[in-house]
């Protein structure tokens, strides 16, 4: 079943995508730009975890733990030092500032680890296969999946229940109004960052779980078409990046699969001008009405 | 003559002479032997990314658009300015290298041209970052198109396969997929290099200071009252991005006909990002700032050489450390009050507004 | 011009009947604007509906209304910003169904913004010479290359924008980068801008808002004097009800996107209806 295993790695490629898509969504919803860097704050997550694993012998949940900590307090720190000085400038000169924090951690990185690519050890997470009649799934690509599917409820549960998470959502809305409403904006979006953060990191075991290659750059085209996933379902919706990054990554399979495989990259994006044209502000987005 | 216009041709024959005079020195030095060797092989890309610069900066600084695949029509500039002179010499034996450089170059502004309308079309009706996005996936969409494209020539004719190279037998590459455009021969000179920037500075100058430049401008700071004012938004939003997008394909193929060899990595996301780098540094809407920003962040990776691996990591650091000077208000404020007096010299008086009356 | 010195020799306002706004000087003329029966629908909510209003080819008119009426949005679908989902607007006999905002304002129409729409970055003569856009024209080959038209063109412009500047008095601050302006002459430079078109009907929209007595006063000889000067004919919203009952020869009254009222000064003052929507229902006993 040739069709099957291609939706269901689909699925799971997907997964991470939205996983990623979710930060890059979130940040802009509230804070209005775009975090460039995001994609690398992946890359760091997988290394601090392949270290956990590979040099420091901790088992497989603290080393993601690890990583998850680490990666909040580098998005916090992030954009304490760099975004937040610059919460009042054109958004073009927060998206530089990103692209100048993306080369940092690339640098960094390769600094550290070297520009050499690490194999990620998968031993941990690929205990056993799930067979499915004919289908042979790799407990890493279930993971994914389900992983996808907690961090998707606990966040809209989040969201519309908690005061936090309505916070969130103000602050997305209208700043002013929040702040006039008593909200701490600089730690509402602080918080924004961290959640983003995190699940940057989770995303990042996980796309080395199934893609075991890892080197400095290997953040970076994820991170473009998670950004791109994000647009495609209306840049600032929850569901939206949800819907978005699994699409992307069913495109992507598919179309690796039946059309061609070096033009796989040119099928996603063509997808995506498509309907961009057909549904202007994305797939769940609204369209911003202006007042004339 | 106006003030305003008094102050803009300054700032243009600023920036000519500024062009200029580099030249003359740097061709001096060239002839005294005065030159660092890493320098002298800078000398064409940095006239290439000049052009991009500024042609960048047409479509941001002043049609108010973000466009983030400028580096697209860069490659299709390279490629079809080394298919052009590749099959020039080997189908009619042109051993002019000036006129195959002249050819290569204005067949590789065409070609990006064209593509620049075809992007142009879907592209300009969205708005804001959904239209960054998919300047970006066509940027990609690009690259991965000739990473897979092979061509060559046999018999004065151009041929021309996808996906798999089915080309006939005996046939001269010219590229050759994922190896990119090969066996160039390099022709592209510095004063290549420098007549070109003075084109693509009289182009943008000029037009940017001409009714049709106004209009851009209209677009970008109010879309509505432009159309409401008879502008077309489509019409010169789609102007500036072709102009751009030619200009960008005739530095490409500059920049291609530089070197042996042509890969499509050369021409990543990451080149229109260090393009867009150069223009908000530069100033957006400020051609002069664009020469400058491209020179020096082209040239500063190489000075920065010294520091071998930490060279990336200080140029991430001065830029992240550039930008939140330059746009935090708080610093700015520190920086006008230390300054400010010094600025008021220059400014004069402020106006006053008077009443007004109809005759 | 002519024309503009023909009418100028009129002197007095005549009265007009109630059920149209058309001044009888202009009677045989074909009005500048008629709409007929224009609405316009937002997902089950009209925000207009029925419309119906003739303008003269030099009336100063007025569009009055509470707040949220709909008079922008009548605005609006006259300038082909929205495109109506019943009825036609003419401008000079002429239907502009299907145009787009670029087609109405070569037919003539010209407005300024609620919230000042200049642009912002340029120059208050470049913010002129852009409503010069269409009627100074040379190409962009022409501007790159600098050819002869490009130089008489330019000149042209120029002189056209200062003249223009300079009946307002704003020919001083041609240099100055328009956003920096204080608001009184930003919405000034709009009408400016506005009029640099040409057009056969100008709209206002509540060109008085912010502005103090002393001003407004200004501003209603300033529309007097533009009407008479250019020939053309002028709709304004506005909720200074002095500038309205003060200049204003016709006068059309909206609530909730319906025309409730139309006529003179006097007669709207008198009609209830006028003063229910404004001021409520009159309380019993």
């Amino acid at each position: 079943m040739i069709f099957l295993d291609h939706l269901i790695n689909g699925l799971s490629l997907g997964s991470i995508y939205a996983i990623i898509a979710l930060g890059y969504t979130m940040v802009y919803g509230i804070a209005k730009m775009l975090n460039f860097a995001h994609g690398d704050v992946i890359m760091v997550g997988a290394y601090i975890a392949f270290c956990g694993l590979q040099y420091w012998g901790i088992p497989p949940v603290l080393a993601i733990l690890l990583a998850m900590v680490f990666c909040t307090l580098l998005g916090v720190t992030i954009e304490g030092f760099a975004y937040r000085p610059l919460r009042q400038a054109t958004s073009l000169a927060v998206l530089i500032t990103a692209i100048g924090m993306s080369y940092l951690l690339q640098n960094i990185a390769l600094m550290i680890w070297g520009a050499n690519p690490k194999s990620f050890p998968t031993t941990f997470i690929n205990g056993s296969n799930i067979r499915l009649g004919q289908l042979n799934i790799s407990s890493a690509t279930l993971i994914t999946i389900l992983a996808n599917v907690v961090i998707m409820v606990t966040l809209t549960l989040f969201t519309s229940k908690t005061k936090l998470g309505k916070a969130m959502r103000c602050v997305s809305e209208d700043r002013g109004a929040a702040e006039l409403m008593g909200i701490n904006v600089n730690r509402t979006i602080s918080l924004t960052f961290a959640i983003g953060s995190a699940l940057a990191a989770i995303a990042g075991v996980l796309l080395c779980s199934s893609y075991p290659i890892l080197q400095p750059t290997t953040g970076s085209m994820p991170g473009i078409k998670a950004f791109t996933a994000a647009v495609f379902g209306g840049i600032g919706s929850i569901p939206g990046a949800m819907l978005g990054g699994i699409l992307l990554g069913l495109i992507e399979i598919f179309g690796k699969a039946y059309i061609s495989t070096e033009l796989g990259d040119a099928i996603v994006f063509a997808v995506l001008i498509i309907v961009l044209l057909v549904k202007p502000a994305g797939l769940l987005g609204k369209p911003m009405r202006e007042k004339v | 003559m106006t003030k305003a216009k008094r102050r803009r041709l300054i700032y243009n024959l600023v920036t000519f002479a500024l062009v200029i005079i580099a030249y003359i020195v740097l061709q001096n030095m060239i002839g005294a032997k005065a030159i660092s060797r890493s320098l002298k092989g800078l000398l064409v890309p940095i006239c290439a990314w000049i052009i991009m610069a500024v042609s960048l900066n047409l479509v941001i600084g002043f049609s108010g658009e973000l466009s983030l695949g400028h580096a697209g029509f860069m490659s299709i500039g390279a490629y079809t300015g080394a298919i052009v002179s590749g099959w020039l010499l080997a189908a009619f034996d042109m051993q002019d290298t000036t006129l195959r450089l002249i050819l290569a170059i204005v067949a590789g502004g065409i070609i990006a041209g064209i593509f620049g309308v075809l992007i142009g079309i879907p592209v300009l009706r969205l708005r804001g970052d959904y239209l960054a996005i998919v300047t970006l996936a066509f940027g990609e969409i690009i690259r991965n198109l000739v990473n897979v494209l092979y061509v060559g020539t046999a018999d004065g004719k151009l041929h021309f396969s996808f996906l798999n190279k089915k080309l006939p037998e005996g046939v001269t590459m010219l590229v050759d997929g994922a190896k990119g455009a090969v066996k160039i021969k390099p022709i592209s000179t510095f004063t290549a290099g420098f007549i070109l920037i003075l084109i693509t500075l009289v182009i943008v100058l000029n037009l940017v200071n001409s009714r049709a430049g106004r209009a851009i401008q209209a677009t970008r700071d109010n879309r509505i009252a432009a159309e409401s004012m008879g502008v077309s938004v489509t019409k010169y939003k789609m102007m500036a991005f072709v102009t751009a997008a030619v200009l960008a394909g005739m530095a490409g193929a500059l920049y291609g006909l530089n070197s042996s060899t042509v890969v499509p990595t050369q021409f990543t996301f990451n080149q229109s990002i260090n393009v867009l780098v150069f223009v908000v540094l530069g100033g957006l809407g400020n051609v002069l700032g664009s020469v400058i920003s491209a020179t020096f962040l082209t040239v500063l990776p190489e000075v920065l050489r010294e520091f071998a691996d930490f060279r990336m990591l200080v140029y991430a650091v001065v830029l992240i450390l550039v930008m939140i000077f330059t746009n935090n208000p708080l610093i700015r404020s520190f920086i006008n009050r230390l300054f400010g007096p010094v600025k008021s010299l220059f400014r004069g008086k402020p106006k006053s507004v008077s009443g007004g009356d109809l005759q | 011009m002519t024309e503009a010195k023909k009418r100028r020799s009129d002197t007095r306002m005549v009265p007009v009947p109630s059920h149209s706004i058309v001044p009888e000087r202009d009677v045989d003329d074909i009005p500048v604007l008629e709409t007929r029966h224009l609405g316009i629908e937002f997902g089950g909510l009209k925000a207009v509906d029925d419309f119906n209003l003739t303008i003269g080819k030099t009336e100063i008119a007025g569009l009055i209304g509470p707040n949220g009426a709909g008079k922008t949005t009548v605005f609006n679908l006259l300038t082909k910003v929205y495109e109506p989902t019943t009825g036609a607007v003419l401008i000079n006999g002429q239907d502009l169904h299907g145009m787009s905002i670029v087609q109405a304002s070569r037919l003539g129409i010209a407005r300024t913004f609620q919230n000042i729409r200049l642009f912002d970055k340029m120059t208050v003569e470049e913010n002129v010479r852009i409503g010069l856009h269409n009627q100074i024209k040379y190409d962009m080959i022409t501007g790159i290359l600098r050819l002869p038209r490009y130089w008489k063109q330019e000149k042209r412009q120029h002189e056209r924008a200062m003249e223009l500047l300079d009946i307002f008095g704003m020919q001083d601050l041609a240099d100055e980068v328009s956003g920096s302006l204080p608001y009184g002459a930003q919405r000034r430079l709009e009408i400016v801008r506005a009029l640099a078109t040409e057009p056969k009907l100008l709209l206002l929209d509540e060109p008085a808002a912010g502005m103090n007595p002393h001003e407004t006063e200004e501003l209603m000889e300033n529309i007097a004097k533009i009407r008479d000067r250019f020939g053309i004919a002028i709709l304004l919203i506005e909720h200074d009800m002095s500038l309205v009952m003060g200049v204003c020869e016709g006068i059309c009254v909206l609530n909730f996107g319906r025309i409730i009222a139309k006529g003179t000064a006097d007669e709207i003052q008198a009609n209830p209806d006028v003063i229910e929507a404004y001021l409520g229902k009159k309380k019993e006993g």
